[in-house]
């Protein structure tokens, strides 16, 4: 219950600062994307089904404030919130080269799909455009932020699985 | 065995993999449906009135207060020059606007005479804030702080200073988002203010990184139209209403197909500084089919 409103909390609370504070401070018209810093984090935290369950509504967010279709957003995140969820098998949470690679390339798979499904479809095949003006930007703006949000998730995520190993041991 | 058929005593827990199915097919039917149907916007806006937007709200207030007092305090210096400046820019435009309101005067004569409505500063015109951008990088779509409470509707053409930033596509009953002309699905349709030419203004992410976008299908037999003409909303447009200042043609080129003309288009709007938007509460009149 704890988790499902700090949850809920975080999703809400990255939404605004990205749509909101962060435009206030962007780099040549580019924002850093931390919806996909807290989908690839938890789902190499916390594995598969809660790094899905925090793209699809990471997304569905977004798509329902932003896109012209529902579902496109939460489709994308979903799918990268779980491939970083394979990962959980060899995070451990002192080493934080694997989350920096991992939300790279998250961001970059992010920035990729997108292109692929709302601009090659329609006939913008300028590619390498996109990479050098937007998809490379972003991946770097995210890392940047990345290292200050990252060790505040993680913080977050150790004193949410404190309390409850207290609370099952509480049981037991 | 399935690992979904569940033991005795064991706890259900549907396998992340299962998951992960399930909510793809509900994402592909989301798709399909808003692709196809306009069924799910009132619940969106629902849950988007009552939920994110007073939130948003409020932290674009507080956002852009912090921005305001530290940009405030790095143009004081620059601010004392263009003082100057604009001080004797004040003298110069005073008596070229006792000028203009002398043509003015006989330009509301001719029109009373033609029978003409003089257009643009007659329209009724709500003004709003910007609360919100998009969250990627791609789209330049932004939502404002006004719904159909305030009497908004989809479609309703929202301006900034003296130039076109887009149209009202969803409303909420306390916010609407706004699609801008530069966004890169959005094609305008215009015409050339001095010669009456259509043509086609199509938003384009990878030219606007130039501060331009692209205009196309322009029929210009005449060679009449050069660079620095108004583009502005067209007459035939069926979102728009006519005569709204789009941008300046900075370069204009002759199609291989011999027959149009293509080129740039340098906007009217800054729209990388936008905070407050007016939108006209005024539709365009279209003929139901």
């Amino acid at each position: 219950m704890k988790r499902f409103l700090v949850s809920v909390f975080l999703i809400i609370l990255c939404f605004l600062l990205q749509t909101t504070v962060f435009h206030w401070m962007e780099f040549g018209g580019i924002v850093p994307n931390l919806m996909i810093v807290l989908t690839a984090s938890f789902g190499f935290m916390r594995g598969e089904k809660t790094g899905l369950l925090y793209g699809f509504f990471c997304g569905l967010l977004i798509d329902i404030f932003f896109a012209n279709v529902l579902g496109l957003n939460a489709m994308i995140y979903m799918y990268i919130g779980y491939s970083n969820g394979k990962f959980n098998r060899i995070f451990f949470p002192d080493e934080i080269k694997l989350p920096l690679i991992l939300i790279f390339f998250s961001d970059l798979a992010y920035g990729f799909l997108y292109y692929v499904t709302l601009f090659l479809l329609r006939r913008r095949f300028q590619l390498d455009f996109y990479f050098w003006h937007i998809i490379l930007p972003e991946m770097v703006y995210t890392i940047l932020i990345t290292l200050f949000l990252y060790p505040l998730i993680l913080w977050m995520n150790n004193r949410l699985e404190d309390s409850e190993k207290r609370s099952a041991r509480k049981f037991v | 065995m399935s690992p979904i058929i569940k033991k005795k005593g064991e706890k259900f827990t549907l396998p992340g993999k299962y998951l992960l199915f399930i909510l793809t097919l509900l994402c592909t039917g989301l798709i399909v449906i808003t692709f196809s149907t306009d069924l799910l916007s009132a619940p969106i806006s629902a849950v988007g009135g009552f939920l994110i937007t007073p939130l948003q709200n409020g932290v674009s207030k507080a956002g852009s207060w912090l921005n305001t007092r530290s940009e405030e305090l790095v143009q004081i210096r620059s601010l004392l020059n263009e003082n100057e400046e604009l001080k004797a820019k004040i003298d110069e435009l005073t008596m070229e606007n006792i000028k203009l309101q002398q043509d003015r005067y006989e330009l509301t004569n001719l029109r009373e005479l033609f029978d003409l409505d003089s257009q643009y500063d007659e329209y009724d015109m709500v003004g709003a804030r910007i609360i919100a951008k998009d969250s990627g990088n791609w789209f330049h779509s932004f939502v404002i702080n006004k719904g159909y409470e305030d009497g908004l509707m989809i479609d309703m053409n929202v301006l900034a200073g003296s130039g076109l930033v887009g149209r009202i596509v969803d409303v909420g009953p306390d916010w609407a988002k706004v699609m801008s002309i530069i966004d890169d699905n959005s094609n305008t349709s215009g015409m050339v203010l001095s010669t009456s030419d259509a043509l086609i203004v199509s938003g384009d992410l990878e030219l606007y990184a130039e501060g331009v976008i692209r205009f196309e299908k322009l029929i210009d037999h005449a060679d009449r139209v050069v660079e620095g003409d108004k583009i502005v909303t067209s007459n035939v447009s069926d979102k728009y209403l006519p005569g709204i200042l789009i941008g300046y043609i900075s370069k204009v080129n002759v199609d291989s197909n011999n027959l149009t003309k293509s080129g740039l288009v340098t906007l009217a709007v800054d729209f990388e500084h936008l905070e407050e938007v007016l939108v006209i509460t005024e539709l365009k009149q279209t003929v139901e089919e």
